[in-house]
């Protein structure tokens, strides 16, 4: 990947809108790039517009589809776990007159469905605990409703997704699908958007007639070649191993800790996610602390200055503030060892350790 | 000789803490930078004027002013969120304060519940000992009594210790205060021969959190936001007979002492000389009113010395821009509080204000004035 990016930048610079033979290479090189993104979904290169990455995705995907400009109050369905970059252009939606239901899990999405409903925005892996999504019982829901002649769209975030389970868009009834080249070992600032052929989605930017009308700006080339090297890598890659290191880590922290959980283990989960709770322990202490020893862990959102708060993900599916507060995110790669595991294990083990001594301490003192 | 573990420096994108972060490299220890974000800005929007308002902490600003020191230091750097603690040991009872008829110091209880608390944990999970702060104030260990001496500043102007008076033994053991045996001047000196871009930064001012120093529209503000009734703190305003001169909208619009803004035509200047919650009443008198020659202060703590059980000389501070004033400190039978007698009556003391006790330049101790 890094490879095709660094090469691409010396090589493709001519700009792809351009009538000469530079501009040509570049064009010919994004459009290749576009074919094999598409074909690792299993869509057609025209259903694939190329933006800055996810959150332009979400963006473009939510304000195209309901400032359609007809007038009429519309109304829309997601998920109260969703990313910001799903939740906060809602919000400003909400501000300029649409109505948004913002549900539990996907069973609630049936009874959350009005007729005025034009759009139900589902992610695909929760991006905290890496839980899956039925999207597919949605899918039949909008089905439903389209063959009666609603005018309703489903977008899915598959920006966590992808790359990381199987993602066939050909089957999976989603009319819109977010992407992003940097979760999959792509370059930052490079993503796309699937919209299905026939979605009548308005340009949310003004500026060029790029990507079909759809995404105004010149295409950043190197990043979508590098963006598509990694799809590729990315679904021929193994996955069981990723998940067998995530499963061996979870039993040997349990088995290693008391009052811990996993948050959404019941769930079926991406491979690489582990969401887990230590009772009594501040995460963020706790993502200093290994920090500190080489190793990057996040807690679920960072505020605007940098600082944590408590998870919105985990508030919505029932945890307390305390117990957001004391939950960590593990994401894994396929570039991960064994070694590194067991190390990790150790690191999270001795700092948890410590910062409940410190804390039992504390009470002691307190009490 | 430097410290083997990492000293935790709480950084707030001043000059001062990042003096003290470059200081202490120089000086060979590694240093972990630590901000806490207190407080978001983006509550109670309204109260920001156009233009931006001074003295707010936690404001992105300096959060990124002391992760660009953090970064041209090359040290480790983190911004911790305590806004739930501050809100809850701060803000909360600097409202309830004020609805008491107490003119509160918020800045006391943070450094006493966040500053040199809730700090600490942070600092044992970077690894470190020991943590410093940009407070100007001296500290020493007594060999004879086996306890940590704090002292004021050699900057008398910046001395910062009537904010520090509730600290404990086992904090200051951990504390350092690398600014003490320094002036401003040199600071910013300091500043630029380290280098860092925020030798010409103004000092902040007033309460962290209160936009422009105002905290009446602060309290209103909040008020609205919780969805309390502010008609509650409304009442009357009433000279020492208790005749009823005027109304006022809120008790927290009052300080003892204060003089302006009472709206009430008298022959003479009239000063608020108390606020009584009970009645939601604010009583108004003459200057002289205001002199009293004596208080009592609760939850005292002593710094310095071990309580004394006998009545002793002490210089006395009612205030942060207080002179300290001569007087005797006179120990009841509950340790926690103390009669302070001065010598000549002090204007204005107002409950919920800290008395801070010196002998020179050692502190003894302070408590809150009841």
């Amino acid at each position: 990947m890094a490879a095709v990016f660094s090469t691409a930048l010396l090589d493709v610079y001519g700009n792809p809108s351009s009538t000469h033979r530079a501009g040509q290479l570049a064009r010919q090189r994004l459009e290749e790039a576009r074919r094999t993104l598409a074909e690792t979904l299993r869509v057609s290169p025209a259903e694939m517009v190329i933006t800055s990455g996810g959150t332009e995705s979400n963006n473009l995907a939510i304000l195209g589809l309901l400032r359609n400009g007809s007038g009429k109050p519309l109304h829309a369905v997601t998920l109260a776990i969703e990313h910001p970059a799903v939740l906060e252009p809602f919000r400003q939606l909400e501000h300029e007159g649409v109505a948004v239901s913002y549900v539990k899990s996907v069973a609630a999405v049936a009874a959350a469905l009005r007729d005025d409903t034009a759009l139900v925005s589902i992610m695909h892996a929760n991006n905290e605990t890496g839980e899956i999504q039925p999207l597919a019982e949605v899918a039949t829901l909008v089905a439903e409703r389209r063959a009666n002649g609603q005018n309703i769209y489903f977008h899915s975030d598959g920006v966590q997704a992808f790359g990381k389970i199987p993602v066939d868009l050909a089957s999976l009834g989603v009319d819109l699908y977010s992407l992003s080249a940097h979760k999959i070992f792509g370059p930052k600032g490079i993503g796309a958007l699937f919209v299905r052929k026939n979605t009548l989605l308005q340009r949310i930017q003004f500026g060029g007639r790029h990507e079909r009308e759809r995404r105004p700006g010149t295409e950043n080339v190197p990043a979508a070649m590098a963006f598509a090297k990694a799809a590729e890598l990315a679904v021929g890659s193994q996955r069981d191993t990723v998940a067998a290191l995530r499963d061996q880590f979870e039993a040997q922290l349990l088995n290693c800790l008391p009052d811990i959980q996993v948050n959404a283990g019941w769930a079926a989960r991406l491979p690489n996610t582990s969401n887990i709770l230590f009772r009594g322990v501040s995460a963020e202490a706790l993502v200093i602390a290994l920090d500190m020893r080489q190793m990057a862990v996040s807690t679920g959102a960072a505020c605007s200055s940098g600082s944590l708060e408590p998870s919105h993900v985990l508030l919505a599916m029932g945890l307390t503030r305390e117990e957001a507060r004391s939950s960590i995110r593990f994401s894994f790669g396929r570039y991960n060892t064994p070694t590194e595991m067991a190390e990790l294990v150790d690191a999270v083990v001795d700092s948890v350790n410590k910062l409940r001594q410190r804390a039992s301490k504390e009470a002691r003192l307190a009490g | 000789m430097p410290d083997k573990l990492p000293i935790a420096v709480a950084m707030s994108g001043g000059v001062d803490s990042s003096v003290v972060a470059g200081l202490l490299q120089r000086q060979g220890h590694t240093v972990v930078g630590l901000t806490m974000q207190l407080w978001n800005q983006r509550r109670l929007p309204d109260l920001v004027p156009e233009g931006g308002a001074t003295g707010r902490c936690c404001s992105l600003d300096d959060v990124y002013d002391a992760r660009f020191v953090a970064s041209i230091l090359n040290i480790p750097y983190y911004v911790v969120n305590f806004e739930d603690r501050f809100e809850k040991q701060v803000v909360r009872p600097f409202v309830d304060d004020y609805l008491a008829g107490r003119t509160p110091i918020p800045c006391t209880l943070c450094n006493n519940f966040i500053k040199f608390d809730q700090f600490f944990e942070m600092a044992d999970s970077v690894g470190a000992e020991k943590i410093a702060t940009g407070h100007y104030a001296r500290l020493s260990f007594d060999e004879a009594t086996e306890r940590y001496q704090m002292r004021t500043s050699v900057d008398t102007g910046k001395d910062q210790t009537y904010f520090l008076f509730g600290l404990t033994q086992p904090q200051l053991a951990r504390t350092l205060f690398p600014l003490g045996g320094m002036i401003k001047p040199e600071v910013r000196v300091l500043a630029k021969d380290l280098g860092l871009p925020v030798a010409e930064k103004n000092d902040s001012q007033e309460i962290c959190f209160v936009p422009n120093g105002d905290y009446a529209a602060f309290i209103d503000a909040y008020f609205q936001e919780q969805g309390i009734d502010a008609s509650v703190t409304h009442g009357e305003i009433v000279d020492t007979s208790g005749k009823v001169l005027g109304q006022h909208a809120g008790t927290h619009h009052f300080t003892v002492g204060q003089r302006r803004g009472l709206g009430v035509a008298a022959a003479e200047p009239l000063y608020v000389i108390a606020t009584e919650p009970e009645t939601q009443r604010v009583r108004v008198g003459r200057g002289a009113d205001l002199m009293k020659a004596s208080l009592m202060a609760r939850d005292v703590n002593w710094l310095s010395i071990a309580a004394p059980s006998e009545p002793r000389q002490a210089q006395v501070k009612i205030r942060n821009k207080h002179a300290a004033a001569q007087a005797t400190l006179i120990p009841t039978q509950d340790p926690t509080r103390i009669e302070v007698r001065f010598d000549d009556p002090q204007r204005a003391i107002t409950p919920g204000q800290a008395a801070v006790f010196y002998d020179g330049d050692l502190v003894l101790g302070g408590g809150w004035i009841e």
